[in-house]
């Protein structure tokens, strides 16, 4: 699939890699575009630091963003296209398409260190790294809390308020918290 | 090495045919499990297991979305007029999932049941040959674990809380054995299914479902009952009548106006 006019990229884990030669400055205003575009239920990171963009394909008359969402059940994967079939249209890409890919499939150990430490500012506990480990309830304990730092905290569900979170408690502080799950 | 299908232009004839009908079995028993989960929001005994409940109806509601969207690739219509217009003969969802919620120990087993099937349906799809089902199946995979961790839990929880709770448990199994068991009815197409490498044939699959829910009954101090006939039928469009009434209301607000929008 690769583009003659020479501006086909990848993104992978959040890192753009040219592998033909396209102009840096396309490269960094699709990164800055990509970037504006937020995920609804976590406005505080983009979908770019989420690791949901998996490839783009770019030229002069059609830009096509490959998208694989966090959850198969995601909620807001029509909302994100549009959004971000908008804010590339409004930045001047003509003919956008945005993709849902299941190949590769998304998995928390896509989010950038950015988008880790973002998570954590809004109040939210990271999730551990998995490194093609199999997920198990051993990851969902001792979970460090995302105001103190404590690690005396236990789980209440595996299920929150949005399918990529959990519920724990903090014993240390006494406030309940949610945590991005690990998911692989 | 099987020779794997990475379009739905690759797959035609008998092959096609038996594809449509497996996607059709994986979708039905996700959107009808998943309406008759979505009951429970707001009943459920404990907040923690309401909100679990109403993830685990909106998971297998969208994913039951996910695999209609691969049938409208391979050319049937598109995932609402599949959701809203089919009658009831034309779902091939197994009759463990159209049964009205019941106890809360009652969705606890049926959930339970139905969580290790979908694993073991989940794993295979996942080796299979078609690349867009089994690309989706590795990730919806991922997801289940979680629905496994819940599952597993409450039927350890509740085998041997109380008296109780140990009999509801128990009256739920000898209830819905021979349901589960119609989760793995033979159909026409499980040979070409196998033959083609798309998934495992229906009596593999029983045999490590069987298994590990043997060993977890046991573990729970629950009996699994013996000598039971198999609810046959689903797979071929032959519904008990709850199906049809679960759909008169699922359905009520489409048919009264297919253009809405919400």
């Amino acid at each position: 699939m690769v583009d003659v006019l020479g501006s086909l990229f990848a993104i992978e884990n959040g890192e753009f890699m040219d592998q033909v030669g396209t102009k840096p400055i396309d490269l960094e205003r699709i990164r800055q575009v990509l970037d504006q575009v937020k995920d609804p239920e976590i406005p505080a990171v983009s979908v770019l630091e989420m690791g949901m963009i998996a490839g783009v394909e770019s030229t002069p008359e059609k830009t096509v963003i490959r998208m694989t969402p966090t959850f198969a059940a995601c909620p807001a994967i029509d909302l994100m296209k549009s959004n971000i079939c908008e804010a590339m249209t409004a930045a001047g890409f003509k003919n956008v398409l945005v993709n849902i890919v299941f190949d590769p499939p998304w998995s928390t150990d896509r989010i950038t260190q950015t988008g880790l430490a973002k998570l954590e500012a809004f109040g939210l506990a990271p999730p551990r790294r998995l490194d093609n480990r199999e997920v198990d309830a051993g990851l969902l304990v001792d979970v460090p809390c995302p105001f103190c730092s404590s690690k005396n905290t236990t789980m209440e569900s595996p299920f929150g308020s949005a399918l990529c979170r959990s519920i724990h408690y903090c014993n240390d502080c006494l406030q309940t918290f949610e945590h991005i799950k690990p998911v692989g | 090495m099987k020779k794997t299908f990475a379009s739905p232009d690759s797959v035609s004839g008998e092959s096609r045919d038996a594809l449509i009908d497996l996607i059709y079995r994986l979708a039905d028993d996700d959107l009808i499990l998943g309406h008759r989960n979505s009951v429970w929001t707001g009943l459920a005994p404990i907040l923690e297991a309401d909100i679990a409940m109403s993830s685990l109806a909106q998971d297998e509601i969208g994913q039951a979305v996910a695999y209609y969207r691969l049938l409208h690739d391979l050319g049937e219509p598109d995932p609402d007029t599949l959701a809203f217009t089919r009658s009831a003969q034309d779902y091939r969802c197994a009759s463990l999932t159209l049964l009205d919620r019941g106890d809360w120990a009652f969705s606890t087993v049926r959930q339970y049941f139905y969580d290790v099937y979908k694993t073991h349906r989940l794993a295979s799809l996942s080796d299979g040959t078609y690349a867009p089902l089994a690309q989706l199946a590795r990730k919806v995979r991922g997801e289940q674990k979680y629905h496994m961790m819940h599952s597993r839990m409450w039927v350890s929880r509740l085998g041997d809380a109380t008296d109780e709770s140990r009999e509801r448990m128990q009256r739920s199994v000898d209830t819905l054995y021979g349901h589960a068991l119609g989760l793995f009815e033979p159909t026409p197409f499980e040979q070409i299914i196998a033959d083609h490498g798309f998934c495992t044939t229906e009596s593999g699959l029983f045999e490590t479902w069987r298994d590990e829910v043997h060993s977890m009954l046991d573990h729970a101090g629950l009996t699994i009952p013996g000598d039971v006939t198999p609810k046959h039928g689903g797979r071929r469009g032959q519904h008990l009548p709850e199906l049809q009434l679960l759909l008169d209301e699922m359905q009520q607000v489409y048919r009264l106006e297919p253009t809405a929008q919400w």
